[in-house]
């Protein structure tokens, strides 16, 4: 299946999306542009405490010995027991290791 | 002659199972284990506390202690190949997705994909945005024939789960809540100034953008995107696209020039 | 393999005050300081990004405070040839952001094409010592600067070793015309970890080299046999025997540029500039030794 799009359809959408976009306060976002915005692609979010930086390099050595043998004995035990999904309150039934 | 000690050294750090390597000692002992031992340590704590700083909600959903059992099987599968780290993680989801442990989280893999956009996105090179205004001279009748070049930062993350939701939640966006395991949300991820924004990209965005990204003009990335799916909204789709600063220039096709 | 043209390369040129390593969370902190703050240092490998905050942050760092870009990942103690795309990225953001000062590490840190993301030891012999005067040399021409190269913390030694470290990195300094950086928390945790004695390691080094000095916060743990082992942490305040051996070199040599180095646990700004105003405190009671930052290489 291929869904073809009319220069007319794409000429109307761009005018609209013009429209949309260049409301009077772009300088300062209206309430009615974040709407807008919202409305099209979602809020943006930053994600809080976290500048998205990733790792930086150390050239420094480690006293916490974070090496260890190969037994696999761990349980995912975060938020993935307390977010809601449709088979109830956390999907993961605790094992014994 | 060092060279054959230093391979041996390399490997023994990242293989619990190699003895200590010939050639070492120390004034107390001709085997320093236990000092060869602060090596193997530096090694895969420094590279397992790099993936902490990348993946802050992959580490939230599953707890600190699952995180770094199983990024210590990935540092030792998939040592870095990089030597600037910022980089190194950049496929723990498709590790995640084989990592039998987590099956039971199918939306996992996805959020470090997820976290691992934000972090290029960060050191992603800069760019100003194309604004509205910039358009207004474009004529709207040769707008299908128009391709667009889109910020270096941007990036996306098409999933079978509400990875969006699901990260915003475990990003402290959002409070935790009812979350339906397959419904499907595809991330935007852009820094278009100095913050990283991540945003639910509506039915089609993701093709839109994807085939935009390819070369394809605005003509055929609609279509691309109304194929990919019947709900797709142009015109909601291209302000968002005025409005997130998604694209730094747009080139009209040849000859369509007024 | 030293030529007239080395003569007319960027020498380092940082303030002879204290300074602290940057860390991203301080950025404000350090904007709006009033203490006396010499210079910054970053590590390299966190800025061969294309750009972002990193390189924004660093820019307006730099339009106040000197700079020194620290690297931990050219492995010039490696066997292997020098990566030369790394060399490149250095190269670009030593072009973008013209630090006051570039330095490296007496470490090996990948193999193959595997980063090992640690300082790692080498043995000090003919070979190895050949081996690091070539990549040394390398990086000083791709860059056309001098470089400080870093005495390393070691944990164990090397039965095949025939020079003191001291005496080695003495005779690259001397073969390269590079500087040195003196990590004095690394001379007394190496010292402590080979049951030697750390003013003796200071009296065979040469000093006059010595272009900035690290100090830092060490762990003390112990081997099997009892024997103490000294980690070098970055995690904790700079231990009060290190004060006094940094104060020990400083009366040798003069003011020399000299940072307090915190990676792990990092704590606030206020606890970083306190330490670096220890520092600056003991930077003040030295005596004045204008030569020590301009000994020139020994002639070929």
């Amino acid at each position: 299946m291929h869904t073809k799009i009319t220069a007319a359809t794409l000429a109307g959408s761009f005018a609209a999306a013009l429209a949309m976009a260049a409301s009077p306060a772009v300088a300062q976002k209206s309430d009615q542009q974040k709407a807008g915005q919202e409305k099209c692609y979602g809020v943006a979010m930053a994600g809080k405490n976290d500048c998205a930086a990733g790792p930086g390099t150390s050239c420094a050595g480690t006293a916490k010995v974070d090496y260890q043998g190969n037994a696999w004995k761990y349980v995912p035990k975060g938020t993935c027991t307390t977010m809601k999904t449709p088979k109830g309150m956390g999907s993961l039934t605790p094992k014994q290791s | 002659m060092f060279a054959p000690i230093q391979a041996e050294f390399a490997c023994a750090l990242l293989d619990p199972d190699r003895p200590v390597p010939q050639g070492l000692r120390a004034y107390t002992s001709q085997r320093p284990t236990r000092r060869f031992a602060v090596y193997r340590n530096n090694v895969v704590a420094g590279l397992v506390n790099a993936l902490r700083a990348k993946f802050p909600a992959t580490m939230r959903i599953v707890g600190d202690d699952f995180f770094a059992a199983m990024a210590r099987v990935f540092v030792m599968t998939r040592p870095p190949r990089t030597r600037i780290l910022h980089t190194y993680g950049d496929d723990l989801g498709d590790f995640i997705e084989e990592f039998a442990p987590a099956a039971e989280l199918p939306y996992l893999a996805d959020v470090a994909r997820l976290e691992a956009v934000r972090t290029r996105a960060y050191h992603a090179a800069d760019a100003e945005s194309l604004p509205a205004a910039a358009f207004s001279a474009v004529d709207p009748h040769t707008i299908g024939s128009l391709r667009v070049t889109l910020h270096p930062s941007l990036g996306i993350v098409r999933s079978r789960h509400p990875v969006v939701t699901i990260w915003m939640m475990n990003a402290g966006e959002v409070e935790f809540g009812p979350v339906n395991e397959n419904e499907r949300e595809d991330a935007l991820v852009l820094r278009p100034g100095m913050q990283v924004a991540v945003r639910k990209l509506p039915a089609g965005g993701a093709a839109f953008l994807l085939a935009l990204a390819s070369g394809a003009t605005l003509a055929e990335a609609a279509s691309c995107a109304a194929t990919d799916d019947p709900d797709f909204d142009l015109t909601a789709n291209l302000a968002g696209m005025i409005l997130s600063g998604a694209m730094t220039a747009c080139t009209p096709a040849e000859g369509s020039m007024p | 393999m030293q030529n007239d043209l080395s003569m007319m390369r960027r020498v380092t040129s940082l303030p002879q005050a204290a300074g602290i390593g940057f860390k991203p969370q301080h950025f404000d902190d350090l904007l709006a300081t009033d203490q006396p703050i010499g210079f910054i240092e970053v590590h390299a490998e966190n800025y061969m990004g294309a750009g972002g905050p990193p390189h924004a942050m660093l820019s307006a760092l730099h339009e106040r405070f000197a700079l020194s870009v620290h690297g931990v990942a050219m492995s010039i103690g490696s066997m292997q040839p020098l990566d030369r795309d790394h060399l490149a990225c250095l190269k670009i953001l030593c072009d973008r952001h013209q630090p006051e000062s570039v330095s490296e590490h007496l470490a090996w840190s990948s193999h193959g094409d595997v980063y090992l993301n640690d300082l790692l030891p080498l043995p000090y012999t003919e070979e190895t010592l050949e081996q690091v005067i070539a990549h040394v040399d390398q990086v000083q021409t791709a860059l056309d600067r001098e470089i400080l190269l870093e005495n390393p913390s070691t944990y164990l030694q090397f039965a095949d070793s025939t020079i003191p470290e001291a005496q080695f990195l003495s005779e690259i300094a001397r073969r390269t015309g590079c500087g040195l950086l003196l990590d004095v928390n690394n001379v007394f945790v190496q010292a402590r970890n080979h049951g030697t004695s750390p003013e003796g390691y200071l009296s065979d080094f040469p000093l006059a080299r010595v272009k900035q000095i690290h100090l830092a916060g060490h762990d003390v743990q112990s081997d099997e046999t009892g024997a103490p082992l000294l980690i070098d942490a970055h995690g904790s305040p700079v231990a009060a025997a290190v004060w006094r051996l940094y104060e020990r070199v400083i009366t040798v040599t003069g003011p020399l540029p000299t940072l307090i180095e915190w990676d792990n646990d990092v704590p606030d700004f206020a606890t970083l500039a306190d330490e670096a105003r220890a520092a600056g405190r003991i930077l003040a009671r030295a005596p004045q030794r204008q030569a020590a930052s301009h000994v020139r290489p020994d002639p070929g």
